[in-house]
């Protein structure tokens, strides 16, 4: 299945992936509506320190804690994906106990969680943080 | 081909038929339970009184379940005997349905210890089922005044779910502070003014001595009139059934890393079992829904002849009151690392070279890279520790491993 992956040493820190992941996941259609004077919550976040930084999002693990643990059923794997059904989720966040890689957040009103899917459920429908990432220090791709 | 008969509804049996499932998509099997209801998730009963779910959306698994997974379900069906021996159960009905592998995951039941008085008491409730959450509701009045006993996960939750729909809330708990199992004093205490904030009132270290019809007499001397009692003082595992049949039971059915029971053929996941807690190495009953459903996976997958062993378990919790959230997990031992800032309250707790246990209440974000720490035996010399004890981060991990997280 085609992941997301990473390269440390091509990241930038430029947080490119972090807007460009905000926007698809707006429901905007103009940019500058969707990000402008919002405290951006990505799916997809930078950490940086000394010179090193990488993007972390869902690895969208074959065996994946979230999806066994969550409690309503919200979790899914969907044709190897991780979803989430926001209907059903009531964001008690064991999800956010449960992940390893500390890939899944609050929505924006803290209802329910969010968390990378991909961009399937968006416009985009690739992911945006790869296609508007100016080094390649993220790819989609099968490894 | 095999015959599998699971005898329960909830995470632990979903988790044996998927894990079933996953390797044998063509053997037959019975699911049999009491309820009558498609599998729903127990803990949402809360949100259904507190208007944040309904039915249709409290369902842990889609409406086709049972046909996609080709379950015969037995829903509404109560098995009165297991015969470990002719390998057979028997229902409540007379019927004996036999089986080559069994699933034990019949849950736990609310434990109300002898109270006196507590026959007087007309309008009392427990809090565990979709039945309960009825009952209860069907007695909220705007004016209701509520008394729950125990001011644990089950207490705390049914008092989020009504608080909005009562006149008013009074908790008693024999601990000296609320979720006593789950947070430290100065966390709880922390929860325990946010949640007053809401009008909820609180008798801590203290218990009700007596009831008589529409009063509660505590120890103290304290007296509390209500018109509705809600008993949450605990659970205990539903172990008789087993028992009976032979297995080796403590507090909750002992079973090994593959989720076998000590009898042949027979399997058990849920919070009617023992699992043993990681982090501080000892047998002890976990009931809570993300073990049960992992115990219910690997039992299925060595039911149905593949391997998988349920080998790291800990003690978790993920839990809010009134949008206010905490998340702990492991076991509160050793050197203890504490940030403080308003609301914002965290607890690390370390020893031998490891984490065994953490309290995260308020900023509660990326908690898993902690959990993960735990489950793991990460050592801490291994990873930056100053800098992941601030904020969990993948950045305190070497270079090598984040490759492995991140690039593989």
């Amino acid at each position: 299945m085609k992941r997301v992956y990473v390269n440390e040493k091509w990241c930038l820190g430029c947080h490119l992936c972090e807007y460009n992941c905000a926007y698809a996941n707006s429901g905007k259609d103009d940019m500058v509506k969707a990000l402008k004077n919002v405290k951006i919550n990505p799916r997809i976040q930078i950490e940086e320190k000394d010179g090193i930084s990488f993007a972390v999002q869902c690895r969208h693990c074959e065996e994946p804690l979230c999806v066994k643990g969550c409690i309503t059923g919200a979790l899914s794997i969907q044709d190897g994906i991780i979803e989430v059904d926001k209907d059903k989720c009531v964001g008690c966040f064991t999800c956010i106990l449960s992940c390893p890689y500390g890939a899944i957040m609050p929505d924006d009103d803290g209802h329910a969680i969010q968390k990378c899917e991909l961009c399937v459920k968006n416009a985009n429908g690739e992911p945006a943080c790869v296609a508007g990432c100016p080094n390649k220090a993220i790819v989609f791709e099968e490894r | 081909m095999s015959k599998f008969v699971i005898i329960g509804n909830s995470a632990g049996a979903i988790g044996c038929v998927e894990g079933i499932r996953s390797i044998d998509k063509d053997s037959e099997i019975t699911l049999i339970a009491s309820e009558p209801y498609h599998t729903y998730s127990r803990p949402l009963i809360s949100y259904l009184l507190w208007g944040k779910t309904d039915e249709q959306r409290m369902k842990y698994r889609p409406d086709s379940f049972y046909k996609d997974n080709n379950v015969n379900a037995m829903l509404g069906k109560t098995v009165v005997k297991i015969d470990a021996e002719k390998k057979t159960v028997t229902l409540d009905s007379g019927e004996v349905i036999s089986y080559d592998k069994l699933m034990y995951a019949t849950g736990s039941s609310p434990f109300v210890p002898p109270m006196e008085g507590l026959e007087t008491v007309e309008k009392k409730f427990s809090f565990m089922t979709l039945d309960d959450a009825h009952a209860l509701e069907a007695q909220l009045t705007k004016d209701a005044r509520v008394l729950v006993i125990g001011a644990g996960l089950i207490g705390l939750k049914c008092v989020e779910g009504i608080a909005d729909r009562v006149g008013e809330i009074t908790v008693v708990d024999m601990a000296d502070r609320i979720l006593p199992s789950v947070l430290d004093s100065e966390g709880a205490a922390l929860v325990q003014s946010f949640i007053e904030e809401h009008g909820v009132k609180f008798c801590l270290s203290d218990s009700a001595a007596k009831f008589e019809k529409n009063k509660a007499v505590l120890k103290s001397g304290k007296e509390i009139e209500f018109d509705l009692l809600v008993l949450a003082v605990g659970v205990r595992p539903n172990v008789s059934l087993i028992k009976e049949a032979g297995a080796k039971v403590n507090r909750g059915v002992v079973t090994n890393e593959k989720c076998e029971t000590s009898l042949p053929d027979i399997y058990a996941a849920g919070d009617c079992t023992e699992s043993h807690d990681i982090s501080i190495d000892q047998e002890r009953v976990l009931a809570l829904l993300p073990n049960a459903y992992m115990q219910g996976e690997t039992a299925g997958i060595n039911m149905a002849g593949g391997e998988k062993l349920y080998d790291s378990a800990i003690p978790m919790n993920a839990m809010g009151m009134f949008g206010y959230h905490m998340i702990t997990a492991g076991s509160y031992d050793g050197d203890i690392y504490t940030e403080k800032s308003g609301r914002n309250y965290k607890k690390l707790f370390y020893k031998d070279n490891r984490l065994v246990g953490y309290i995260m209440i308020g900023d509660i974000a990326r908690a898993g890279i902690y959990t993960s720490l735990i489950k793991k035996k990460t050592p801490l010399d291994s990873i930056d520790f100053e800098l992941i004890k601030h904020k969990p981060q993948l950045m305190a991990f070497s270079k090598k491993k984040r490759e492995e997280f991140l690039a593989k």
